[in-house]
């Protein structure tokens, strides 16, 4: 945990991430490699989905990483608050985007796979709707950071507002989750699908852990990002 | 007289010198209720059966209006930092923020929609149940639009990023108070909905005011 | 006997340094007077002796403890005068400044003294929107007046005053200070009263 603390210096975080990236984004780049062809070659086509089933080899891992990302912005905005770490609110800043964008992928796969059963692309499944939310949750806590002329302003905003959406959001599937059975009684196909087979679970895992890479390498190149605007605002503001 | 009750009293005071922005909130309710059945078309079935939705969600709209000025008078006019340095907490000032919008939109919403789901066809116990419901929710409406409020003071967008911020947030209460009047629709009671809604609100009451503190701290510093 | 004591208080704003390890004390019946230009932090450390901002590095000692430790009873130590005036539009003066005392906890006993002592009686019955940024001003510093606090933080309190309310400022000043009350005071113009001493921001 110290070395953590150590790391929540900005200037710091960026020397080691400069160091560490490229290294991590080719061990991604093979990592996905190595997901993509399990899951859109190896692993058989679903007895009732066909070929569409593959998308969900992107679909889930996405979903996780979307709520993950949440979690990321809310521990982050605590540590922001609390601790007054510097590094927390730049590595918010760029972590929402990222988060964001699994959301909006997991939405599209989820539409994309589901517009062969359903007939049309979009149905309020009790996931889909809670992952629309949660979407929307996150570009609340975008256009917040981003409202204020003052920036550290807009952060600790932002993390006040994570706090209180990661409280909020196991409220908000419960009673999505109960409005959706109350209105569709009828069988509804299940996104998920039947229960995992085993030759399902190894491809869908291999692209968690690589979409998990991805997420962390572009979580650091945004925060990187965002260390240099912070520093650029900082030079400004001395003329 | 404790500096809560001084707050609440002065905030309802000031409303009642100016009634029009009360009225000008519950006037746009009773509009944007009867927009829906223009859009949708009179089949009364129809009506009747999408009454809930539409009164909560022109509810939720109205309460929204109404909270762009619940701390953006006082910080414009430098009451909010004779609020900050109240040598009480302030979780309670927030609270009676809160408290007085509920009561001047809130509360005259809960006793609106019912005469306004007579027009959608809705009757006995829906009506009760239209009450009732949004009577226990809209406290937690007013307690995350505050929250809503104080994060957005002095920000660009104010007025629609507070809605963007405030909607999701509400969505469970939405939910639960307008799937009671459908429970009543297929015959069963609401007492459940009424339970959880209730639930809801006091999660709002042991959470939000705290948040709502530290936003309003930020606004100061 | 120094009843305020600040030691090395230092606040950043959006990264910059606006308050540069600031000291001093201050004494019963004292006024310190905060100069420098514009943008020199004066609003900035008011701010955050009054504990509105949080200070990054420094110590602020009231009778010898952190004010940090019992925030809500260093609250009731200050009355405090900021850039804008406080006043709700739609009250009267009258109730302006009883219900500024009732925020603070305070029983409303000064009120009718503070607003003679600003010659503001003729006017307690008005809505404060309706009086103009001078009578405003007043009224704001007759609500500081009312508080019945001992140390008074006020940002640029000649500011919009004429000259009779000037002299009325520096009167009641000099009553609060002769009665063992202290002050700080940002501000452009000096201050006339005695005792009173100034603080350069550069």
């Amino acid at each position: 945990m110290a070395s953590l603390h150590v790391l929540a210096n900005p200037a710091r975080f960026r020397r080691f991430s400069q160091r560490v990236l490229p290294a991590l984004s080719v061990v991604t780049a093979l990592a996905l490699a190595v997901g993509l062809w399990l899951a859109l070659i190896e692993s058989p086509p679903d007895y009732q989905q066909g070929e569409t089933v593959r998308i969900m080899f992107i679909h889930v891992p996405s979903a996780w990483l979307s709520m993950m990302g949440y979690g990321l912005l809310a521990a982050l905005g605590a540590s922001l608050l609390v601790w007054r770490h510097p590094l927390a609110a730049l590595m918010a800043r760029g972590a929402a985007p990222v988060g964001a964008v699994f959301a909006a992928v997991c939405l599209l796969t989820g539409s994309l796979w589901g517009r062969p059963m359903w007939g049309t692309y979009w149905v309020w499944d009790a996931r889909l709707t809670s992952m629309l939310l949660l979407f929307f949750l996150y570009l609340g806590h975008i256009a917040l950071s981003r409202a204020y002329d003052d920036s550290e302003r807009g952060d600790r905003a932002a993390a006040i507002l994570a706090l209180v959406g990661v409280i909020n959001l196991p409220v908000i599937k419960f009673s999505v989750d109960w409005w959706n059975t109350l209105h569709q009684p009828a069988s509804v196909m299940k996104l998920g699908g039947p229960s995992i087979d085993p030759s399902i679970l190894t491809p869908l895992l291999v692209m968690a852990v690589a979409l998990l890479l991805l997420f962390i390498v572009l979580v650091m190149l945004r925060t990187e990002t965002e260390i240099d605007r912070r520093r650029l605002e900082a030079a400004e503001m001395a003329l | 007289m404790t500096g809560f009750s001084a707050l609440l009293a002065r905030d309802l005071r000031l409303v009642w010198r100016r009634p029009g922005d009360v009225m000008v909130v519950l006037a746009f309710f009773v509009v944007a209720t009867v927009l829906f059945p223009l859009g949708i078309g009179p089949e009364t079935n129809l009506l009747a059966r999408i009454a809930a939705g539409i009164l909560w969600c022109a509810a939720l709209f109205a309460a929204l209006l109404s909270l762009e000025r619940l701390f953006a008078a006082d910080y414009e006019d430098g009451a909010l930092d004779l609020l900050l340095l109240a040598p009480w907490p302030l979780e309670l000032a927030a609270l009676a923020k809160c408290l007085a919008h509920w009561i001047v939109t809130g509360l005259p919403l809960a006793l609106l929609a019912p005469l306004m789901g007579l027009l959608f066809g809705l009757s006995g116990e829906a009506l009760w149940a239209v009450a009732a419901t949004l009577l226990v929710g809209t406290p937690a409406l007013s307690l995350i639009g505050g929250l809503a409020a104080a994060l957005t003071l002095g920000a660009r967008r104010g007025g629609a990023l507070l809605a963007l911020l405030a909607l999701p947030l509400c969505v469970p209460t939405l939910i639960f108070g307008a799937g009671a009047v459908e429970a009543v629709a297929i015959g069963e009671g609401f007492l459940t909905h009424l339970a959880i809604l209730g639930a809801l609100a006091l999660l709002s009451l042991a959470t939000l005011p705290w948040a709502i503190a530290a936003a309003l701290r930020q606004a100061g510093e | 006997m120094t009843e305020l004591e600040v030691t090395g208080l230092s606040c950043r704003r959006g990264g910059r340094p606006v308050v540069r390890n600031i000291s001093f004390t201050l004494a019963r019946g004292e006024l310190l007077a905060l100069t420098g230009r514009n943008g020199s932090g004066k609003t900035t450390l008011l701010r955050a002796l009054a504990l509105l901002v949080t200070a990054d590095e420094g110590a602020i000692r009231w009778q010898g403890t952190d004010i940090r430790h019992d925030r809500d009873g260093w609250r009731r130590q200050i009355a405090w005068l900021g850039h804008l005036d406080g006043l709700k539009g739609d009250l009267s003066v009258r109730e302006n400044l009883a219900n500024a005392c009732h925020l603070r906890e305070t029983p409303a006993i000064r009120v009718d003294e503070a607003l003679a002592a600003f010659d503001l009686t003729p006017l307690a019955k008005r809505a404060a929107r309706t009086l103009s940024a001078g009578q405003r001003r007043r009224a704001a510093l007759a609500r500081v007046a009312a508080a019945d606090a001992p140390l008074w933080l006020l940002d640029e309190p000649l500011n919009a005053l004429d000259s009779p309310s000037q002299a009325a400022l520096r009167t009641v000043l000099g009553d609060h200070l002769a009665a063992g009350g202290l002050a700080i005071a940002a501000t452009h113009a000096p201050i006339d009263v005695p005792n009173a001493r100034v603080l350069e921001l550069a």
